[in-house]
């Protein structure tokens, strides 16, 4: 009797608790219910549905060009890969011969989104693990990329730029000059991001070695992009099937094979330089031509079923549509690299601390809409 | 005849004149402590604009520019704005507990205050375990970060105070022996006899190596010790939310706020009084006008207050364990050899006087 006293008033246990859905390290709307043990994770579960706006629902209502809309407003901030997708899957599904010039920009826009979007990651990777200065570094030169959208399709971070069969209007006569001056610019720039935090000795010991994620871990658990990609997982669209221009570049795709959070950091770091890369080849060499082939006012995709996928700055995005003939979808369905990704959460961060788990998750680079769609 | 110091003496005369005497100490004391709770507030504001306006810089921003000259009366006005707002709590706080908190916190650094040596006349506390009173009455402040993160009843803020714990009882160890270290030289802690002792050459030149080893340790620990960046476990904006005054609004919030700047500025003052001689201007090339003291005293601290806030906005923070092996591991070590081998300079005559 008396033993079993002593025994119950040195106990611990683990405690839970909420992380989010207000909470600055998830960047969002994102509820994650951790079990922790002191400062020691124990299970991480994410909850999700606080920004559900059934977008696949949507969908199944309306048409083929304003499905295009819908899906800005899932991974915001690569809008116009999004869109390049849907557009790439009715194109394909109708068999258009779409302008040289048109895959051209297209491709351009595409890289200068991921690059915007990893500016953006970078800044908050830093914020995240306690470096506030890096936000204001990243932030200067995505501005310079919203600037040149700006210009030319008038939004800067909801583009809505492409339309089954092209894009919406031409390119802004500046949009050559600006693109190259800034190419010029971040060139000088991105060296600054390595000087201010990869060479940083805190955070080097914060990243090595936290949240590791193998090969066979990384396939099974469906990761894609520069997660995967770090983890040794060959699994660019963009090299595997590419679309749009990429065909006519040459990049190496970024692959590491530590699988740590730094691997992934890494992995983000070069992919700015082979985006940059990629611009720098098809700028100079930009078709004349139309920016548009004529469709039908109400576009019907032929009965079936069509699959395409492309490369965001977070993985790879499919677009899954089934098609009875009419004039909307039968059922659309996204497979968005931010589901996935967070999934393997919490297999990276249980036994680390509360601040790896921080880390490992800005390095997962999740964007909350784009995971409740 | 010194300025400040005649000033003083004909308040000190007059008052004793018109009243007896047990009364006008009392009525000086009063006016010292108010005139001290002045300094406090006014060099706690300005810290903060400070601390903004060189955020700003690093960030490549503007910061508050808008409120007065320069943005001078912007703190003022936020001041103002936290004293209107609300005080809310949590309904199952312990209310004695979590309203005592704020008290703690910003008590403990008035009173580390009131030790500091500004110049030679304006110094209200001069006892003669100055040095020790000062490390004592500053780890009383934990005490107030703990309760407030207990009283809170809020996991955050209770993994936040538990965070403050650690690591204020653990840097308390590195910020004694560095300052340890420099008294052997001194031999004596007093604070205005640390300061007479440097007219021979501050104490950073007369100790040399390990004088400059015991300032890196010094500057560390107590840039830990004020749970400033990067060593800001306490607060980890990024996991924590903001740690153990997330439940704290209003003037209750911005004590604990102003504190964490006093206690920087504090930290800095310590450093300069005790490594760079403190109101000592260099080479005595002010000595005949005493009151410009002040000024060499501001200035030095002020470089490091400077440089603690370099260390903020350009380090990430560390994890909870990394700021544990620091300490125990490295720095622990390291001081204690150190205080061997300035024990031993100091005993082979090898310290350099000028």
């Amino acid at each position: 009797m008396q033993e079993t006293t002593i025994d119950k008033s040195f106990k611990t246990e683990p405690y839970q608790i909420n992380m989010g859905p207000q909470h600055p390290a998830t960047h969002g709307v994102l509820r994650l219910v951790l079990t922790i043990d002191g400062e020691i994770i124990k299970k991480v579960e994410p909850d999700l549905g606080y920004i559900h706006r059934s977008i696949e629902k949507m969908c199944e209502r309306d048409s083929y060009q304003q499905i295009v809309h819908l899906t800005d407003r899932m991974d915001y901030l690569s809008s116009h890969i999004n869109n390049e997708a849907v557009c790439l899957t009715v194109e394909n599904a109708l068999e258009l011969e779409i302008p040289e010039r048109v895959k051209y920009v297209r491709t351009i826009i595409g890289e200068l989104t991921r690059i915007a979007s990893h500016c953006l990651w970078w800044g908050v990777m830093g914020m995240d693990v306690g470096a506030l200065t890096t936000y204001f570094y990243g932030f200067r030169d995505r501005e310079l990329i919203n600037d040149i959208f700006e210009e030319t399709c008038g939004a800067r971070l909801t583009m809505n730029y492409n339309v089954p069969g092209g894009l919406m209007f031409d390119i802004h006569t500046n949009f050559v000059k600006r693109i190259k001056d800034f190419i010029a610019h971040f060139k000088t720039k991105l060296p600054e991001y390595d000087r201010l935090l990869t060479g940083n000795v805190i955070f080097q010991k914060r990243t090595k070695g936290v949240g590791i994620l193998t090969k066979e871990d990384a396939i099974s658990f469906g990761a894609t992009g520069p997660v995967g990609r770090a983890s040794g997982f060959s699994c660019d669209v963009r090299k595997h099937h590419p679309y749009s221009a990429l065909d006519k570049v040459t990049f190496n795709e970024a692959l590491k094979t530590e699988g740590d959070t730094f691997a992934r950091y890494q992995v983000r770091i070069q992919e700015m330089w082979e985006s940059l890369s990629i611009v720098e080849q098809l700028i100079d060499n930009i078709p004349e031509g139309d920016f548009r082939v004529a469709t039908k006012a109400v576009i019907k995709l032929p009965k079936g079923e069509f699959y395409q996928k492309v490369e965001t700055a977070r993985g790879e995005l499919g677009v899954y549509v089934i098609s009875t003939g009419a004039k909307s979808p039968y059922r659309l369905k996204f497979r968005s690299p931010g589901f996935s990704n967070l999934s393997l959460l919490n297999h990276i961060a249980v036994g680390g601390k509360i601040g790896d788990l921080v880390a490992s998750m800005a390095t997962l680079d999740l964007v909350i809409p784009d995971i409740d769609r | 005849m010194n300025i400040s110091l005649s000033i003083t003496k004909n308040i000190h005369d007059w008052l004793f004149s018109i009243m007896p005497e047990s009364v006008a100490s009392i009525v000086e004391m009063v006016l010292i402590g108010l005139l001290y709770l002045v300094i406090f507030a006014i060099l706690g504001l300005f810290l903060v604009l400070l601390e903004r306006r060189i955020a700003a810089w690093f960030q490549l921003r503007i910061g508050p520019n808008r409120v007065g000259f320069q943005g001078l009366l912007q703190t003022m006005a936020d001041a103002l704005k936290l004293l209107s707002k609300e005080l809310t709590g949590t309904t199952k706080a312990d209310k004695f507990l979590y309203n005592l908190a704020p008290y703690f916190v910003i008590v403990s650094s008035l009173m580390a205050l009131a030790v500091i040596p500004f110049t030679k006349e304006f110094h209200a506390f001069d006892i003669n375990i100055g040095i020790f009173f000062l490390i004592a009455i500053s780890s009383i402040g934990v005490i107030g970060i703990l309760l407030g993160g207990w009283a809170s009843n809020n996991k955050f803020a209770l993994i936040g105070a538990m965070r403050s714990g650690v690591q204020t009882i653990s840097y308390e160890l590195s910020v004694a022996l560095s300052l340890l270290t420099m008294i052997i030289i001194t031999g004596s802690l007093q604070l205005s006899e640390i300061i007479e002792i440097q007219k021979n050459g501050w104490l950073i030149v007369q100790g040399h190596i390990p004088a400059i080893i015991a300032f890196m340790i010094f500057m560390i620990s107590g840039t830990a010790e004020s749970n400033r960046a990067p060593f800001d476990m306490v607060e980890a904006e990024s996991e924590l939310g903001a740690g153990f005054h997330t439940e704290y609004s209003g003037m209750k919030f911005a004590y604990f706020f102003l504190a964490e700047f006093i206690n920087m500025f504090i930290i800095a003052a310590i450093a300069a009084t005790v490594f760079f001689g403190g109101w000592l201007s260099p080479f005595g090339i002010t000595e005949s006008i005493p009151w410009l003291g002040v000024f060499w005293f501001l200035g030095k601290t002020f470089v490091l207050v400077f440089l603690m806030m370099w260390f903020r906005w350009t380090f990430p923070r560390l994890r909870v364990d990394q700021l544990l092996t620091l300490e125990w591991k490295y720095l622990l070590p390291i001081n204690l050899v150190n205080i061997v081998i300035m024990a031993l300079i100091v005993w082979l005559n090898l310290t350099i006087q000028f």
